[in-house]
Protein backbone atom coordinates (compact mmCIF):
# COMPACT_ATOMS: atom_id res chain seq x y z
CA UNK A 1 0.00 0.00 0.00
CA UNK A 2 0.79 3.98 -0.24
CA UNK A 3 1.86 5.86 2.41
CA UNK A 4 1.42 9.60 1.45
CA UNK A 5 4.29 12.07 3.86
CA UNK A 6 3.21 15.29 4.63
CA UNK A 7 4.98 17.75 6.63
CA UNK A 8 7.77 16.96 8.65
CA UNK A 9 7.11 13.03 8.15
CA UNK A 10 8.09 13.62 4.35
CA UNK A 11 11.35 15.50 5.53
CA UNK A 12 12.47 12.73 8.09
CA UNK A 13 11.71 9.74 4.83
CA UNK A 14 13.31 11.63 2.37
CA UNK A 15 10.18 11.49 -0.03
CA UNK A 16 6.93 12.21 -0.63
CA UNK A 17 5.27 8.61 -0.70
CA UNK A 18 6.34 5.22 0.58
CA UNK A 19 5.44 1.92 -0.42
CA UNK A 20 4.76 -0.73 2.62
CA UNK A 21 4.70 -4.62 1.49
CA UNK A 22 0.82 -5.81 1.75
CA UNK A 23 2.75 -9.64 1.94
CA UNK A 24 5.04 -10.44 3.85
CA UNK A 25 8.04 -12.17 1.55
CA UNK A 26 10.53 -11.65 4.70
CA UNK A 27 8.39 -13.10 7.34
CA UNK A 28 8.13 -9.13 8.81
CA UNK A 29 4.72 -8.30 10.24
CA UNK A 30 2.20 -6.54 7.99
CA UNK A 31 0.49 -3.98 9.34
CA UNK A 32 -3.11 -4.62 9.54
CA UNK A 33 -4.04 -1.54 12.02
CA UNK A 34 -3.00 2.37 12.01
CA UNK A 35 -1.17 1.54 15.52
CA UNK A 36 0.80 -1.43 13.24
CA UNK A 37 1.48 0.71 10.73
CA UNK A 38 2.70 3.62 13.05
CA UNK A 39 5.46 0.62 14.46
CA UNK A 40 6.33 -0.54 11.16
CA UNK A 41 6.82 2.67 9.70
CA UNK A 42 8.89 3.95 13.35
CA UNK A 43 11.07 0.57 13.18
CA UNK A 44 12.41 1.95 9.82
CA UNK A 45 12.46 5.80 10.51
CA UNK A 46 12.99 5.88 13.96
CA UNK A 47 12.35 9.78 14.19
CA UNK A 48 8.81 9.19 13.49
CA UNK A 49 8.44 8.21 17.33
CA UNK A 50 9.30 11.29 18.11
CA UNK A 51 6.61 13.56 16.97
CA UNK A 52 3.62 13.82 20.10
CA UNK A 53 1.26 14.05 17.53
CA UNK A 54 0.80 12.63 14.23
CA UNK A 55 -2.54 12.50 12.19
CA UNK A 56 -3.08 9.63 10.10
CA UNK A 57 -5.67 9.83 7.11
CA UNK A 58 -7.36 6.88 5.41
CA UNK A 59 -9.33 7.49 2.73
CA UNK A 60 -9.28 11.35 3.52
CA UNK A 61 -11.25 10.81 7.09
CA UNK A 62 -9.00 10.99 10.47
CA UNK A 63 -8.09 7.72 11.15
CA UNK A 64 -7.80 5.89 15.13
CA UNK A 65 -5.12 3.67 16.32
CA UNK A 66 -7.33 0.54 16.13
CA UNK A 67 -8.81 0.97 12.72
CA UNK A 68 -8.12 -1.65 10.30
CA UNK A 69 -6.12 -1.22 7.45
CA UNK A 70 -5.69 -2.74 3.89
CA UNK A 71 -3.70 -2.35 0.38
CA UNK A 72 -6.89 -0.47 -1.26
CA UNK A 73 -6.94 2.53 1.43
CA UNK A 74 -4.98 5.82 0.87
CA UNK A 75 -3.45 6.66 3.61
CA UNK A 76 -1.28 9.90 4.64
CA UNK A 77 0.87 10.76 7.67
CA UNK A 78 -0.01 14.55 8.03
CA UNK A 79 1.54 15.73 11.46
CA UNK A 80 0.72 18.97 12.92
CA UNK A 81 2.81 22.49 10.64
CA UNK A 82 3.67 25.43 12.72
CA UNK A 83 5.27 27.91 10.15
CA UNK A 84 3.73 31.55 9.45
CA UNK B 1 -22.89 51.17 -0.57
CA UNK B 2 -20.53 51.32 -3.29
CA UNK B 3 -17.36 50.87 -2.66
CA UNK B 4 -18.98 47.13 -2.21
CA UNK B 5 -21.28 46.91 -4.68
CA UNK B 6 -19.15 44.24 -6.42
CA UNK B 7 -19.64 41.66 -3.06
CA UNK B 8 -23.11 43.05 -2.12
CA UNK B 9 -24.20 42.32 -5.91
CA UNK B 10 -23.66 38.29 -5.62
CA UNK B 11 -27.55 36.99 -4.68
CA UNK B 12 -25.50 35.04 -1.87
CA UNK B 13 -24.26 37.41 -0.15
CA UNK B 14 -26.13 40.70 -0.65
CA UNK B 15 -26.44 43.39 1.40
CA UNK B 16 -26.79 41.20 4.74
CA UNK B 17 -23.46 39.68 4.55
CA UNK B 18 -22.12 43.19 3.91
CA UNK B 19 -24.25 44.55 7.51
CA UNK B 20 -22.80 41.31 9.05
CA UNK B 21 -19.02 42.16 8.23
CA UNK B 22 -19.77 45.64 9.03
CA UNK B 23 -20.79 44.67 12.67
CA UNK B 24 -17.94 42.15 12.57
CA UNK B 25 -15.06 41.94 15.57
CA UNK B 26 -12.09 39.76 13.66
CA UNK B 27 -8.45 39.70 15.99
CA UNK B 28 -5.81 38.85 13.71
CA UNK B 29 -2.73 36.96 15.80
CA UNK B 30 0.36 37.77 14.26
CA UNK B 31 1.34 40.34 11.27
CA UNK B 32 3.50 38.07 9.00
CA UNK B 33 3.09 35.71 6.08
CA UNK B 34 -0.35 34.57 6.96
CA UNK B 35 -2.05 37.52 8.87
CA UNK B 36 -0.70 40.33 6.47
CA UNK B 37 -2.77 39.16 2.93
CA UNK B 38 -5.85 38.09 5.67
CA UNK B 39 -5.99 41.29 6.85
CA UNK B 40 -5.66 43.07 3.51
CA UNK B 41 -8.49 41.07 1.95
CA UNK B 42 -11.03 41.18 5.76
CA UNK B 43 -9.96 45.33 5.64
CA UNK B 44 -10.99 45.70 2.27
CA UNK B 45 -14.12 43.87 2.04
CA UNK B 46 -15.42 46.20 4.97
CA UNK B 47 -15.17 43.82 8.59
CA UNK B 48 -16.15 46.44 10.73
CA UNK B 49 -13.64 46.25 13.56
CA UNK B 50 -9.99 44.64 12.84
CA UNK B 51 -7.87 43.36 15.61
CA UNK B 52 -3.91 43.21 14.94
CA UNK B 53 -1.50 42.02 17.41
CA UNK B 54 2.57 41.48 16.56
CA UNK B 55 5.59 42.75 18.85
CA UNK B 56 8.29 41.99 16.00
CA UNK B 57 10.15 44.50 13.90
CA UNK B 58 10.01 44.44 10.10
CA UNK B 59 12.99 42.72 8.60
CA UNK B 60 14.81 42.41 5.29
CA UNK B 61 14.00 38.75 5.31
CA UNK B 62 10.54 39.04 5.40
CA UNK B 63 9.89 40.91 2.57
CA UNK B 64 10.27 38.31 -0.09
CA UNK B 65 6.21 37.07 1.54
CA UNK B 66 5.23 39.35 3.46
CA UNK B 67 4.23 42.08 0.96
CA UNK B 68 2.49 44.81 2.97
CA UNK B 69 5.77 45.87 3.75
CA UNK B 70 7.95 47.46 2.02
CA UNK B 71 11.93 48.60 1.86
CA UNK B 72 11.84 51.60 3.80
CA UNK B 73 9.77 49.76 6.44
CA UNK B 74 12.42 47.74 7.80
CA UNK B 75 13.33 48.26 10.94
CA UNK B 76 10.05 49.70 11.82
CA UNK B 77 7.44 48.11 13.99
CA UNK B 78 4.81 45.51 12.45
CA UNK B 79 2.19 46.82 14.27
CA UNK B 80 2.63 50.84 13.55
CA UNK B 81 3.49 50.31 9.59
CA UNK B 82 0.55 47.58 9.32
CA UNK B 83 -1.99 50.03 11.18
CA UNK B 84 -1.02 52.87 8.91
CA UNK B 85 -1.56 51.03 5.59
CA UNK B 86 -4.54 49.08 6.90
CA UNK B 87 -6.27 52.70 7.90
CA UNK B 88 -4.90 53.88 4.40
CA UNK B 89 -6.82 51.30 2.39
CA UNK B 90 -9.91 50.97 4.27
CA UNK B 91 -10.70 54.61 6.49
CA UNK B 92 -14.45 52.64 6.98
CA UNK B 93 -13.06 49.93 8.82
CA UNK B 94 -11.72 50.56 12.79
CA UNK B 95 -8.21 48.53 13.09
CA UNK B 96 -7.56 48.41 16.97
CA UNK B 97 -3.31 47.74 17.51
CA UNK B 98 -2.38 45.44 20.28
CA UNK B 99 1.33 46.21 21.54
CA UNK B 100 1.94 42.60 22.66
CA UNK B 101 1.77 39.31 22.01
CA UNK B 102 -1.14 36.80 22.97
CA UNK B 103 0.31 35.48 26.08
CA UNK B 104 -1.36 33.19 28.35
CA UNK B 105 -2.53 36.47 30.73
CA UNK B 106 -3.36 38.38 27.80
CA UNK B 107 -5.27 36.11 26.22
CA UNK B 108 -8.91 35.64 27.37
CA UNK B 109 -8.64 39.52 28.26
CA UNK B 110 -8.12 39.98 24.69
CA UNK B 111 -10.28 37.55 22.86
CA UNK B 112 -13.41 37.95 24.67
CA UNK B 113 -13.80 41.47 22.67
CA UNK B 114 -13.52 39.33 19.34
CA UNK B 115 -16.16 37.41 17.28
CA UNK B 116 -13.78 35.16 15.71
CA UNK B 117 -9.96 34.58 15.66
CA UNK B 118 -7.29 34.81 13.22
CA UNK B 119 -4.47 32.49 14.30
CA UNK B 120 -1.69 33.90 11.67
CA UNK B 121 1.06 32.96 14.43
CA UNK B 122 4.27 30.62 13.50
CA UNK B 123 4.40 28.71 16.75
CA UNK B 124 2.85 25.87 18.18
CA UNK B 125 2.79 27.49 22.04
CA UNK B 126 0.43 29.89 20.28
CA UNK B 127 -1.29 27.97 18.39
CA UNK B 128 -2.30 25.89 21.43
CA UNK B 129 -3.08 28.80 23.47
CA UNK B 130 -5.78 29.97 21.01
CA UNK B 131 -7.39 27.04 20.91
CA UNK B 132 -7.60 26.82 24.54
CA UNK B 133 -8.74 30.62 24.99
CA UNK B 134 -11.18 29.87 22.07
CA UNK B 135 -12.82 26.85 23.40
CA UNK B 136 -13.07 28.52 27.09
CA UNK B 137 -14.73 31.59 25.21
CA UNK B 138 -16.76 29.48 22.93
CA UNK B 139 -15.21 31.22 19.50
CA UNK B 140 -14.00 30.03 16.35
CA UNK B 141 -11.03 30.23 15.11
CA UNK B 142 -9.60 30.20 11.63
CA UNK B 143 -6.33 28.44 11.40
CA UNK B 144 -3.43 28.50 8.76
CA UNK B 145 -0.52 26.61 9.01
CA UNK B 146 2.66 26.31 6.65
CA UNK B 147 5.84 24.21 6.05
CA UNK B 148 7.58 24.59 2.89
CA UNK B 149 5.77 24.51 0.05
CA UNK B 150 2.56 23.14 2.38
CA UNK B 151 -0.19 24.69 3.80
CA UNK B 152 -2.84 23.54 6.34
CA UNK B 153 -6.30 25.69 6.87
CA UNK B 154 -8.96 24.67 8.88
CA UNK B 155 -11.91 26.41 11.17
CA UNK B 156 -11.74 24.92 14.77
CA UNK B 157 -14.39 25.02 17.41
CA UNK B 158 -17.26 26.38 15.47
CA UNK B 159 -20.16 25.45 16.78
CA UNK B 160 -20.40 21.77 17.87
CA UNK B 161 -17.34 21.26 15.29
CA UNK B 162 -13.99 19.84 16.55
CA UNK B 163 -10.48 21.24 18.06
CA UNK B 164 -7.28 22.00 17.46
CA UNK B 165 -6.55 19.61 20.34
CA UNK B 166 -8.88 16.96 18.49
CA UNK B 167 -6.27 16.93 15.18
CA UNK B 168 -3.19 17.16 17.18
CA UNK B 169 -4.05 16.55 21.20
CA UNK B 170 -0.32 16.81 22.18
CA UNK B 171 1.88 20.39 22.17
CA UNK B 172 4.89 18.95 20.04
CA UNK B 173 8.23 19.44 22.22
CA UNK B 174 10.51 22.32 21.29
CA UNK B 175 12.70 21.07 18.25
CA UNK B 176 10.64 18.41 17.13
CA UNK B 177 9.01 19.66 14.40
CA UNK B 178 10.84 22.94 12.62
CA UNK B 179 9.06 25.88 14.11
CA UNK B 180 9.07 29.60 12.69
CA UNK B 181 9.98 29.22 9.45
CA UNK B 182 13.12 28.11 10.16
CA UNK B 183 12.58 25.40 7.54
CA UNK B 184 12.01 27.90 4.64
CA UNK B 185 8.71 28.71 2.83
CA UNK B 186 8.12 29.98 -0.25
CA UNK B 187 7.21 33.43 -0.80
CA UNK B 188 3.90 32.69 -2.24
CA UNK B 189 2.40 29.79 0.02
CA UNK B 190 1.70 31.90 3.16
CA UNK B 191 -0.26 33.85 0.70
CA UNK B 192 -2.48 31.24 -0.94
CA UNK B 193 -3.37 29.87 2.91
CA UNK B 194 -4.03 33.32 4.57
CA UNK B 195 -6.28 34.28 1.56
CA UNK B 196 -7.96 31.15 2.18
CA UNK B 197 -7.93 31.78 6.31
CA UNK B 198 -9.98 35.19 4.92
CA UNK B 199 -12.25 33.49 2.87
CA UNK B 200 -12.80 31.37 5.71
CA UNK B 201 -13.45 34.14 8.24
CA UNK B 202 -16.24 35.75 6.00
CA UNK B 203 -17.92 32.52 5.72
CA UNK B 204 -18.08 32.08 9.40
CA UNK B 205 -19.01 35.62 9.91
CA UNK B 206 -21.62 36.27 7.19
CA UNK B 207 -22.40 31.74 7.30
CA UNK B 208 -22.79 32.16 3.50
CA UNK B 209 -21.30 28.31 2.35
CA UNK B 210 -20.76 25.89 3.95
CA UNK B 211 -17.31 26.53 6.06
CA UNK B 212 -14.50 24.66 6.75
CA UNK B 213 -15.30 22.89 9.47
CA UNK B 214 -14.44 19.55 10.68
CA UNK B 215 -12.23 18.90 7.73
CA UNK B 216 -8.77 19.73 7.71
CA UNK B 217 -7.56 21.87 4.14
CA UNK B 218 -3.55 20.70 2.89
CA UNK B 219 -2.59 22.36 0.05
CA UNK B 220 0.51 20.68 -1.46
CA UNK B 221 1.87 23.49 -3.91
CA UNK B 222 4.72 21.22 -5.33
CA UNK B 223 2.22 18.45 -6.59
CA UNK B 224 -0.08 21.00 -6.93
CA UNK B 225 -3.22 19.51 -5.06
CA UNK B 226 -5.50 20.43 -1.93
CA UNK B 227 -7.26 17.38 0.01
CA UNK B 228 -9.62 17.58 2.43
CA UNK B 229 -9.24 15.52 5.33
CA UNK B 230 -12.19 14.61 7.41
CA UNK B 231 -12.46 14.33 11.50
CA UNK B 232 -14.58 14.47 14.41
CA UNK B 233 -14.71 16.25 17.76
CA UNK B 234 -13.50 14.75 20.76
CA UNK B 235 -15.99 15.89 23.23
CA UNK B 236 -13.03 15.93 25.94
CA UNK B 237 -11.56 18.99 24.43
CA UNK B 238 -14.94 20.86 23.84
CA UNK B 239 -15.26 22.24 27.47
CA UNK B 240 -12.29 23.71 29.40
CA UNK B 241 -12.41 26.10 32.72
CA UNK B 242 -8.93 27.62 32.45
CA UNK B 243 -5.45 27.39 30.40
CA UNK B 244 -3.02 25.63 30.87
CA UNK B 245 0.14 26.41 33.33
CA UNK B 246 2.02 26.74 31.34
CA UNK B 247 2.77 26.95 27.01
CA UNK B 248 5.62 26.45 25.47
CA UNK B 249 7.95 29.40 24.65
CA UNK B 250 5.08 31.92 23.35
CA UNK B 251 6.47 33.49 20.55
CA UNK B 252 9.48 32.66 17.89
CA UNK B 253 12.89 32.81 19.12
CA UNK B 254 10.92 34.23 22.20
CA UNK B 255 12.05 37.55 21.67
CA UNK B 256 10.56 40.65 20.39
CA UNK B 257 13.45 42.80 18.59
CA UNK B 258 14.63 46.22 17.47
CA UNK B 259 17.37 46.98 15.04
CA UNK B 260 20.34 48.78 16.23
CA UNK B 261 19.18 52.09 14.58
CA UNK B 262 15.81 51.85 15.92
CA UNK B 263 17.59 51.36 19.62
CA UNK B 264 19.97 54.31 19.23
CA UNK B 265 17.17 56.68 18.32
CA UNK B 266 14.58 54.83 21.51
CA UNK B 267 18.16 56.07 23.61
CA UNK B 268 17.73 59.44 22.79
CA UNK B 269 13.75 59.55 22.97
CA UNK B 270 12.45 56.95 25.45
CA UNK B 271 12.55 56.05 29.21
CA UNK B 272 14.13 52.56 28.88
CA UNK B 273 16.58 49.87 30.70
CA UNK B 274 19.42 47.97 29.02
CA UNK B 275 20.72 45.48 30.71
CA UNK B 276 23.84 43.51 29.18
CA UNK B 277 24.40 39.85 29.47
CA UNK B 278 27.93 39.15 28.08
CA UNK B 279 31.04 37.93 30.42
CA UNK B 280 32.50 40.48 32.88
CA UNK B 281 35.49 40.51 30.80
CA UNK B 282 33.58 41.57 27.72
CA UNK B 283 31.49 44.09 29.77
CA UNK B 284 34.89 45.96 31.65
CA UNK B 285 36.06 46.03 27.90
CA UNK B 286 33.55 48.18 26.37
CA UNK B 287 30.29 48.68 27.65
CA UNK B 288 27.27 51.29 26.78
CA UNK B 289 27.01 53.82 29.87
CA UNK B 290 23.29 53.13 30.74
CA UNK B 291 23.75 49.37 30.91
CA UNK B 292 23.26 47.46 33.56
CA UNK B 293 25.86 44.03 33.57
CA UNK B 294 23.60 40.84 34.13
CA UNK B 295 25.93 38.20 32.59
CA UNK B 296 24.01 34.45 31.62
CA UNK B 297 25.29 32.73 34.56
CA UNK B 298 23.81 35.25 37.15
CA UNK B 299 20.59 36.24 34.87
CA UNK B 300 18.20 38.24 36.87
CA UNK B 301 16.73 41.21 37.19
CA UNK B 302 17.53 43.57 39.78
CA UNK B 303 15.04 44.94 42.59
CA UNK B 304 13.43 47.76 40.53
CA UNK B 305 12.87 46.44 37.29
CA UNK B 306 11.00 43.42 38.69
CA UNK B 307 7.79 45.34 37.69
CA UNK B 308 8.77 48.03 35.85
CA UNK B 309 6.50 48.95 33.23
CA UNK B 310 9.73 50.59 30.74
CA UNK B 311 10.70 48.57 28.02
CA UNK B 312 14.22 46.57 28.92
CA UNK B 313 16.64 46.19 25.73
CA UNK B 314 18.83 43.77 26.09
CA UNK B 315 22.38 43.54 24.55
CA UNK B 316 25.77 41.40 23.92
CA UNK B 317 27.88 41.18 21.63
CA UNK B 318 26.01 39.36 18.52
CA UNK B 319 22.43 39.36 19.77
CA UNK B 320 22.30 35.79 20.32
CA UNK B 321 23.09 35.44 24.13
CA UNK B 322 20.49 38.44 24.62
CA UNK B 323 18.10 36.39 22.49
CA UNK B 324 18.45 33.51 24.74
CA UNK B 325 18.63 35.72 27.79
CA UNK B 326 15.16 37.07 27.00
CA UNK B 327 13.58 33.79 26.34
CA UNK B 328 14.47 32.59 30.22
CA UNK B 329 13.86 36.60 31.37
CA UNK B 330 10.40 36.19 29.86
CA UNK B 331 9.36 32.92 31.15
CA UNK B 332 10.17 34.71 35.13
CA UNK B 333 8.96 37.80 34.05
CA UNK B 334 6.02 37.33 31.80
CA UNK B 335 4.31 40.94 32.08
CA UNK B 336 7.86 42.79 31.14
CA UNK B 337 8.49 43.90 27.70
CA UNK B 338 11.88 42.28 26.71
CA UNK B 339 13.45 43.34 23.07
CA UNK B 340 16.65 42.13 21.83
CA UNK B 341 19.09 44.16 20.08
CA UNK B 342 19.52 43.11 16.80
CA UNK B 343 23.10 42.37 16.54
CA UNK B 344 24.51 43.52 19.26
CA UNK B 345 27.57 45.54 20.22
CA UNK B 346 28.81 44.41 16.86
CA UNK B 347 26.56 45.58 14.95
CA UNK B 348 25.87 48.64 17.24
CA UNK B 349 29.69 49.84 16.55
CA UNK B 350 29.29 49.54 12.63
CA UNK B 351 26.41 51.40 12.88
CA UNK B 352 27.92 54.65 15.41
CA UNK B 353 31.62 54.58 13.42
Amino acid sequence: MTILLFGVTKDIVGSSSLSVPTSSVTGKKIPRTVSELKQFLGDTYPELNTLSSLAVAVNNAYAQDDQPINSYDEIALIPPVSGG
Amino acid sequence: MDRYIRQTALPDFGTDGQDRLTAAKVLVVGLGGLGLPALQYLNAMGVGTIGIMDMDTVEYHNLQRQILYAEEDVGKSKLEVALRKLQSQNSETEVVPHATFLSKENALDVIQNYDVVVDASDNFPTRYLINDTCVILNKPFVYGALHGFEGHVSVFNYGEGPTYRCLYPNEPKADEVPDCNENGVLGVIPGIIGNLQALETIKVLTGVGEVLAGRLLVFDGLQPTFRTIKFQANLKNKSRDALKEHYGILHCAGVATLSVEVFSEKRMTTDYALLDVRTAGEFSKHRLAEAIHVPMDKLDLPEHLKNTSKPIYVICQSGRRSEQAIARLQETYPELNFYNVLGGMNQLSLHTH
